[in-house]
C-alpha cells in the first residue's frame, strides 16, 4: 500500500508543472488518494486498494466550474463512499452503507480550489473522449431516461432524477452540473478504455443508447445549481 | 566480473517481476468488488442496490436454485450477462471485466457458496 502512495506522488510529480509553484500542491495533496497521471500498474490489486478514483482525465471528464464550487463545499458524490464495497455493511432486508467508513473529502479553500480546479483540468485524455461525441440533441432526453431507470439499468447503480436509484455507483442527479457530456459518451460506451477494473462493465450499447442517455444525464442538475 | 554483471541484472529482473505480473486478488476478493453491490454481502440476493432493483439478484446461498443451474450456464451469464440466458438484463455482462479463467473460478466459487454440485449440463 505504502508503495503505491509512493508510486502514485512520483507518478504525480510529473503533473506539478502544470500548477504554478505559488499555487496548490497538487501532487502532495491529491495524490494520496487519486492517480494523476496514467497509472503503470494495471493489476486488479491495484484497482482494489485505491481510495479514490482516479484523476488523470479530469480535464476531460468535469466541468471546470463545478469542479472549483465543489473543492470549496465537497458533498458525497458516492454514497456509499470509495470504493463501495469496503465501505458496507449487512443490514436486516438488505445490505447498507456503513456510515462510519466514510471519509469526507478534505475542503479547499476559494484560490486553492480555483488553483486544484484549473491544475486538474489540464489532465485531458483526448485520445478517449473525443470532441462532439455527444451530438448533442436534448430531444432524446426523455427516451434516455427511460434507457437509464428501465431498459438499460443504469439506475440498478446509480442514482438519476430525483435521487431514485442504487447507491453503489456515483449519484448521476447532478451529472448535467458535474460531467462534459462527450465524456458521459466515450465512458459509458466502454469504462474499461479508462479503468481496466472499475465495477462498471462495458455493456454493448448502441450509438442511439449512448446519445440519448448523455442527453438525459445533461439535463440533471443542470438547472438551478 | 561478469557473472556479478549478469547477477545483478537477473535481480532486478525478478525484483520488476512482481509489479508487471501481480498475480489477481483471491476470488472472494473479485466477487465483493463486482458482485456484492447486487448479490450482497450474505451472496443471497439482498446488496446494497437491491431496493433499486425492479428484479432480485439471484440467491446464490439456493442450494436448489443454484444446483439445478449448470456451470455453463453460470459461465454465460457472467460473462454475456443475464439475456444471454433469458434472465434479467438487470445483470449486466462482466466479460469487459473478468477473463475467461477468473470466470471459471467464479462459477467453481459460486458452486462453494451454494454448497451445491453442478447439475450435468
Amino acid at each position: 500500500m505504502k508503495h503505491l502512495i509512493v508510486a502514485a506522488a512520483v507518478l504525480a510529480a510529473s503533473g506539478v508543472g502544470v500548477v504554478r509553484a505559488d499555487a496548490f500542491e497538487l501532487a502532495s495533496s491529491c495524490a494520496a488518494c487519486h492517480a494523476l497521471t496514467k497509472p503503470t500498474d494495471t493489476s486488479m490489486e491495484r484497482a482494489f486498494a485505491r481510495k479514490g478514483p482516479d484523476l488523470w482525465y479530469a480535464g476531460s471528464k468535469f466541468k471546470a466550474e463545478w469542479l472549483t464550487a465543489w473543492l470549496q463545499d465537497p458533498k458525497p458524490i458516492r454514497p456509499a463512499g470509495y470504493p463501495f464495497f469496503a465501505n458496507l455493511k449487512e443490514g436486516t432486508d438488505h445490505d447498507e452503507v456503513d456510515a462510519s467508513k466514510l471519509t469526507p473529502h478534505p475542503k479547499l479553500a476559494k484560490a486553492d480550489a480555483e488553483a486544484a480546479s484549473a491544475a486538474l483540468m489540464a489532465l485531458t485524455a483526448p485520445d478517449l473522449v473525443s470532441a462532439g461525441g455527444y451530438k448533442g440533441d436534448a430531444s432524446s432526453a426523455r427516451m434516455g431516461a427511460m434507457a437509464f431507470t428501465k431498459l438499460r439499468g443504469c439506475a440498478s447503480c446509480h442514482s438519476g432524477e430525483g435521487g431514485q436509484g442504487g447507491l453503489s455507483g456515483p449519484e448521476l442527479t447532478d451529472a448535467g452540473a458535474r460531467l462534459q457530456a462527450d465524456f458521459v459518451v466515450a465512458y459509458t460506451a466502454d469504462p474499461q478504455r479508462f479503468d481496466p477494473h472499475v465495477s462498471m462493465p462495458t455493456q454493448k450499447l448502441s450509438d442511439q443508447d449512448l446519445q440519448r442517455l448523455a442527453g438525459y444525464l445533461a439535463t440533471l442538475g443542470s438547472g438551478d445549481k | 566480473m561478469k557473472f556479478g554483471f549478469a547477477v545483478s541484472i537477473l535481480s532486478a529482473a525478478l525484483l520488476l517481476a512482481p509489479l508487471a505480473g501481480r498475480a489477481d486478488p483471491p476470488i472472494n476478493k473479485v466477487y465483493e468488488a463486482y458482485c456484492v453491490q447486487c448479490h450482497g454481502l450474505k451472496r443471497n440476493g439482498t446488496g446494497i442496490n437491491m431496493p433499486a432493483l425492479s428484479v432480485r439478484p439471484r440467491d446464490h446461498t439456493d442450494t436448489k436454485g443454484m444446483g439445478d443451474t449448470p456451470d455453463d450456464e453460470l459461465f454465460k451469464a457472467i460473462k454475456e450477462g443475464g439475456l444471454a440466458v433469458n434472465k434479467s438484463g438487470l445483470m449486466p455482462a462482466w466479460g469487459s471485466v473478468l477473463t475467461d479463467p477468473q470466470i471459471t473460478e467464479m462459477v467453481k466459487y459460486l458452486r462453494e457458496v451454494c454448497h451445491c454440485g453442478a447439475k450435468a449440463g
